[in-house]
């Protein structure tokens, strides 16, 4: 079986500034991963390159087994993102995003409309279903855009920062949500973050990056065991200046 | 099929948010209406207007800018998407739009087909107010007249595109309109007849024999009265193809479209 994600010697360069250097890593199918760095360690250029909004020109990326750069339409046809910086178009109403969504994929009226109803209701938006975006919270914002992200049914839901201008309540709401879809539907999940306390130890994967280098990647219990700290000893590592663990 | 609905997607939101703007619609009217209901008058002693085709008599200056001004709301409608590109790309929205796993290449030109609905819209709202003021043209004109509007709003959405691409950020839009619309219009027969211009200045006459909105508005004066102007239909046909394609390649993941910080 062909991993969800497989990102094998990516590299990417602003200018003269190395932002990924040699990145390695793999998603399996189903679960969910973190991708723990820092502020400034190459995720959301990561994520760029994935999403294909950048041409991916070092290494090699692959989605459930397709090259992104030989099939990108098979490729993001598997793929659901939510992108750190809000995307909704504010002046639409909910319904509205989702229907625009399920269009740029193509997706027939007669398929389009009861998945809009499925992920309404699943992400509790029915009630905020003819408000616009502009309208909502950032949490039911959230929400939307990951509604948004699932109307074609991916395989892989991405997430960059997603909890970023969230309250510690609507936080952690967003993350059970993730997990149970995760298990309900068997997607895989990348959650990209800089909050450790956004990881569960006992069963999420981990990939560490710093730098633009991946430093760990595997069960977040092994890789813990592997640095011989805990997880905020080992954020504090990357986070002190020149250090990598 | 998905690329059709793909297609209707994109210009159904771009009409929905054109609805949403209402005083975009009243820019783009008051605009031209100024010109054509002061300007106009204002010159109309001032300027006489020989017979030239397709007009087959002496014209009063209102009925010869009328063509000009319907050029004029599609060039600044234009810039509008051009503008409301670049936007969505620093508000970030445009992301959504190139998730979509159909080619790069399609979506630009879904964005682009979307862009020229909104401009034929207001280019017959323009139209339709101008009657009511009693600047008409030949009713089977108003019908003639939709393809070339559809040829020049895909030059000039074009063209919109391209320096949406090349444009970094917001702020830099205002030399858009300095040193692009003011031009493209100015320099052109929208306001005087080619003749004309060459009675002031050779140069300025051959400069606006160079600007495709010439053309642009060339070929709407003549489809507006049931003609076509061959060399006009080429220059704009060929003048929008290479600004597509420039705008496509502006475009490409290769580009970095984006221009997202390293996090």
């Amino acid at each position: 079986m062909s991993d969800a994600l497989a990102v094998e010697q990516v590299g990417h360069s602003y200018g003269r500034r190395r932002a990924l250097e040699g990145v390695s890593f793999a998603i399996p199918q189903g679960g969910f991963t973190a991708l723990l760095g820092p502020n400034g360690a190459g995720k959301s250029t990561l994520f760029s390159l994935i999403t294909r909004l950048f041409d991916c020109r070092e290494g090699r990326i692959s989605l459930f087994g397709h090259d992104l750069g030989k099939s990108p339409g098979q490729a993001l046809r598997q793929l659901g993102v939510v992108f750190q910086q809000p995307t909704l178009d504010l002046d639409l109403t909910v319904e509205q995003n989702l229907r625009y969504a399920a269009d740029l994929h193509g997706l027939p009226s007669r398929i389009a409309k009861p998945r809009i109803e499925r992920e309404l209701a699943r992400l509790e938006l029915l009630p905020r279903r003819k408000d616009k975006a502009r309208a909502l919270n950032g949490g039911h914002r959230r929400r939307v855009e990951i509604a948004r992200a699932l109307i074609h049914d991916p395989r892989l839901l991405l997430l960059d920062e997603p909890t970023v201008g969230l309250d510690v309540p609507a936080r952690k709401a967003l993350i059970t949500q993730v997990h149970s879809l995760c298990r309900q539907d068997g997607l895989a999940v990348l959650w990209a973050t800089h909050l450790v306390d956004e990881i569960d130890i006992d069963h999420d994967r981990l990939v560490v990056l710093d730098k633009g280098k991946v430093w760990a990647e595997g069960s977040a219990q092994d890789v813990l065991a592997a640095a011989g700290c805990g997880l905020g000893e080992l954020f504090s590592k990357l986070t002190e200046e020149g250090a990598a663990p | 099929m998905s690329w059709l609905i793909c297609l209707k997607g994109i210009i159904w939101r771009e009409m929905l948010r054109f609805y949403h703007q209402r005083s975009r619609l009243i820019g783009a009217l008051v605009r031209p209406l100024m010109w054509l209901l002061v300007f106009a008058t204002g010159f109309r002693a001032a300027l006489g207007v020989a017979i030239a085709p397709p007009y087959d008599t002496y014209i009063p200056y209102a009925v010869y800018v009328l063509p000009g001004l319907v050029g004029m709301v599609q060039l600044f409608n234009a810039m509008q998407s051009s503008l409301s590109m670049v936007y969505d790309r620093e508000m970030g929205s445009m992301r959504a739009l190139l998730l979509s796993p159909l080619p790069r290449w399609y979506l630009i030109v879904c964005k682009l087909l979307a862009g020229v609905a909104v401009s034929i819209v207001q280019a017959y709202a323009f139209l339709g107010v101008a009657y009511l003021f009693g600047d008409d043209a030949p009713p089977a004109g108003y019908l003639s007249v939709l393809p070339a509007l559809l040829l020049n709003g895909v030059m000039l959405g074009a063209l919109g595109l391209l320096l949406s691409s090349l444009i970094r950020q917001l702020e830099n839009f205002a030399g858009v309109m300095n040193f692009v619309v003011f031009p493209l219009f100015f320099l052109s027969t929208a306001l005087y007849p080619i003749w004309k211009i060459q009675e002031g200045s050779e140069i300025l006459a051959q400069i606006c024999q160079f600007n495709p909105f010439t053309y642009g508005v060339e070929m709407i004066r003549f489809a507006l009265y049931g003609q076509i102007d061959g060399l006009s239909v080429l220059v704009v046909s060929g003048a929008g193809a290479l600004f597509l394609v420039a705008a496509v390649l502006g475009y490409s993941p290769s580009k970095g479209l984006t221009r997202l910080k390293a996090g």
